[in-house]
């Protein structure tokens, strides 16, 4: 069972890979929705065994390579926080893969799709189930690689290969981040295995590490390393420009990668390594900063984005910073239990505005939509019901991690003396207004407002297939009940489920006066998001882009990261490489002093020495006494002078 | 003041310069070359000579002798050449014989 939760969704890859072609678009969806669906129900077991029972599972299943103190294993590790990520991904995935059956109904490779989603699903599951750093980064570029064949899925599309190139390329810069740590738990602890890195951990508390002349501590460097990772993969503020461009994809997409699967794995890489984080306040810290300034920006962003899944895109962007700052505020569990329920509510979120694009022919823009209500009631019900839970409505799935995340900084802002809690609370608090603020405006602009859609298309929309609407009635109930559910199991009073797996030092711990907030604390991210609906309802009868037209364009124009970055990095580093290395070093010098050089010298001294040959007889005479007299002289000429008078008679 | 055998080598010495300045400061006669390299054996074989008296052995002369042969077989040969190349150039001039040039 355990490895079978591996090889399964492998093995429906290349049963809709390599057989696509004679399985077909029935074949390969069957194939590979009921291989997902019964992977689904695997992780269940493994959910029920490793949590319910207790009972954490590590297998081991070859060796892999091993050099001297090196030893790195194909080994499995099922604990309780593996075994979450495995329902979520799994559950997630197979209702992707049922519901990309009805969204890319008349796709016609649709084979190759499904092969893509599988090996997506298969790498993800071996970067949550890895024992060892080397495995998991296996995962960690497999769904980089993944992610960039899906995002391309339609390669035809220039802006889709472009999309994917910046999502593959962005997420390489911390992949570097990430393989340096690697190599820096190497050169510390001898070891990559997870296990023994966290058991070791406590004992290098103070240990050094000199670059240079400089000296840092050691985990400082590791984590901000492990940060860099997290934030290349989990889009955060600095490396989050390639999450919005990847919604080039297909809807499905989207929802797998970009709301519940890929960009949770920098967050599961926090989460996996709290007894290390744990030890660097100044890797907390960052956390910190960096978490609730993305939670802010991205919220902010989304407001006037016009796109229908940019919008969510940077939700999402929003969401992940959440969850960073809650693993810089050490409660990692908490950070799992709101990547829980996000998966559910921001892959309904996709899912249902995916069912919106599929119903009027594929148009994104939201400002050319509008009364939807009474043609896609069920999208509507949905829709609303993800953007509740994401706006953190009293007793959805939103609320129960997304108000504990608030409270807690409201906690940490009175302990903090830097202030960087009370960064957190503000930011999160005022991301909570904004995400209530564009969530009702895409509701509005999609489902209220006189629409904007053509006779023709607005006539012929009605709900999809079951193949949409299944999934995103599960994902809804999903969103209703998840977070009531699994309160107790994943932030609940003395939850003994993470005492294995998750290290938290006991003066960090703030869960218990987090309980005994003044109210009106408790009731700040609920006010503030009612505060966001109010804008968003008057605004929407008001043009708001006319109220704060400059704002609102630069808003639109993603604070110019972009502009930014093309021209201050992107560009001077292409520019580098064509002037610099290309022109000047590899066309220029080297070439020049290596062969093509020394090609164009030696004709010219050939023809030199050619001269010499003249043809006449007393020119040869001369030569002939030359070369005697010289050759004579030698014996009583040293080496040096003699090379000396050779140059000579060469030059002349 | 020199002595007696040091101007006698000198001389020798110089007429051997001569001679091989005249081989490749002339470029008009190839006539002119030849007799060069005829003075050249001269010399040579006149400081064989020279030698095997200072020295008090007949080998120098034995030599000398031989190289009275080789000269005059070789001179020989190349008057024959010299007769064949002016046949067909009609010239013997030195300067023009740069046919083989590189």
């Amino acid at each position: 069972m355990y490895f079978s939760i591996i090889l399964i969704p492998l093995l429906s890859t290349f049963i809709s890979g390599f057989g696509g072609r004679w399985l077909g678009r029935y074949g390969s969806s069957f194939f590979s929705s009921s291989f997902i669906l019964l992977n689904f129900f695997l992780s269940l077991l493994i959910f029920f065994e490793v949590n319910i029972c207790g009972s954490a599972v590590f297998l081991q299943l070859s060796p892999w390579f091993s050099s001297d103190i090196l030893i790195v294993n194909w080994s499995f590790l099922f604990d309780s926080l593996t075994s979450v990520m495995l329902v979520v991904i799994n559950s997630i995935s197979s209702l992707v893969h049922f519901y990309s059956i009805g969204y890319l109904d008349e796709d016609p490779h649709f084979p190759r799709f499904m092969a893509y989603l599988s090996i997506f699903t298969f790498f993800m599951l071996m970067l949550v189930t890895a024992d060892n750093l080397v495995q998991m980064f296996v995962g960690w570029e497999g769904v980089g690689i993944a992610s960039y064949l899906l995002i391309n899925f339609w390669f035809s599309r220039l802006s889709a290969n472009q999309a994917a190139l910046k999502a593959l390329i962005t997420n390489r810069v911390g992949d570097f981040g990430l393989s340096l740590a690697i190599l820096l738990s190497f050169l510390v602890f001898g070891s990559l295995d997870y296990l023994t890195i966290f058991s070791l951990a406590p004992l290098f508390e103070s240990y050094k590490i000199s670059f240079f002349f400089f000296s840092f501590s050691f985990f400082s460097i590791f984590g901000l390393f492990l940060f860099f990772g997290a934030i290349g993969k989990s889009a955060q503020l600095g490396l989050h420009v390639w999450l919005p461009d990847a919604m080039e994809g297909p809807t499905p997409v989207s929802a797998l990668i970009h709301a519940a699967t890929m960009v949770t794995a920098g967050i599961f890489l926090l989460i996996r390594f709290s007894p290390i984080l744990e030890f660097s306040s100044f890797t907390l810290a960052l956390l910190i900063l960096f978490g609730s300034a993305t939670a802010f920006f991205a919220a902010f962003t989304g407001i006037f984005q016009s796109d229908l899944k940019k919008i969510i895109a940077y939700s999402t962007c929003s969401q992940l910073g959440y969850m960073m700052f809650s693993c810089g505020l050490s409660h990692y569990n908490l950070s799992l239990f709101h990547l829980t329920n996000h998966a559910f509510f921001k892959a309904l979120l996709f899912l249902a505005a995916g069912s919106v694009i599929h119903a009027i022919s594929d148009e994104q823009d939201i400002r050319r939509m509008g009364a939807f209500l009474p043609s896609l009631p069920l999208t509507y019900s949905v829709f609303m019901i993800g953007s509740l839970a994401l706006a953190g409505f009293p007793f959805l799935t939103g609320f129960y991690s997304k108000d504990l995340i608030l409270e807690i900084c409201q906690v940490y802002r009175n302990r903090d003396l830097l202030y960087l809690g009370t960064t957190a609370c503000v930011f999160g608090n005022l991301a909570v207004f904004f995400t209530t603020f564009y969530s009702f405006r895409l509701l509005f602009f999609t489902f209220f407002n006189p629409t904007n859609s053509p006779r023709s298309i607005y006539n012929l929309i009605s709900e999809s297939s079951i193949f949409i609407y299944l999934p995103l009635i599960l994902l809804a109930l999903g969103s209703i009940f998840i977070g009531y559910l699994g309160k107790d199991f994943f932030v609940g009073f003395g939850t003994p489920i993470w005492n294995s797996t998750l290290f938290i030092f006991s003066n960090n711990l703030y869960f218990v006066e987090s309980e005994f907030l003044p109210p009106l604390l408790k009731w700040l991210p609920f006010l503030f998001s009612f505060t966001g609906f109010f804008f968003s309802f008057f605004l929407n009868t008001k043009n708001i882009t006319l109220l704060f037209y400059k704002l609102a364009f630069f808003v639109n124009k993603k604070w110019y990261w972009d502009s930014f970055y093309s021209r201050f990095i992107v560009f001077p580093i292409l520019n580098f490489g064509l002037v610099v290395t290309f022109k000047t070093l590899d066309r220029g010098f080297i070439e020049l002093s290596g062969p093509y050089g020394f090609s164009k010298v030696v004709p010219v001294w050939a023809s030199l020495i050619n001269l010499l040959q003249s043809g006449q007889l007393s020119h040869y005479t001369f030569l002939f006494v030359l070369a005697l007299i010289l050759f004579f002289s030698s014996f009583y000429l040293t080496l040096t002078s003699l090379l000396f008078f050779l140059t000579l008679f060469f030059f002349i | 003041m020199l002595n007696f055998y040091t101007s006698i080598i000198t001389t020798f010495f110089c007429l051997f310069l001569v001679s091989l300045l005249g081989m490749f400061l002339n470029k008009k006669n190839i006539l002119i070359m030849l007799m060069s390299l005829e003075m050249l054996f001269l010399s040579a074989s006149s400081f064989f000579i020279f030698s095997s008296i200072y020295l008090d052995d007949i080998t120098g002369q034995i030599f000398a002798i031989l190289i009275l042969t080789v000269a005059a077989s070789e001179s020989a040969i190349g008057l024959a050449i010299l007769v064949i190349y002016y046949r067909i150039r009609s010239t013997i001039s030195v300067e023009l014989m740069d046919l083989m040039k590189g």
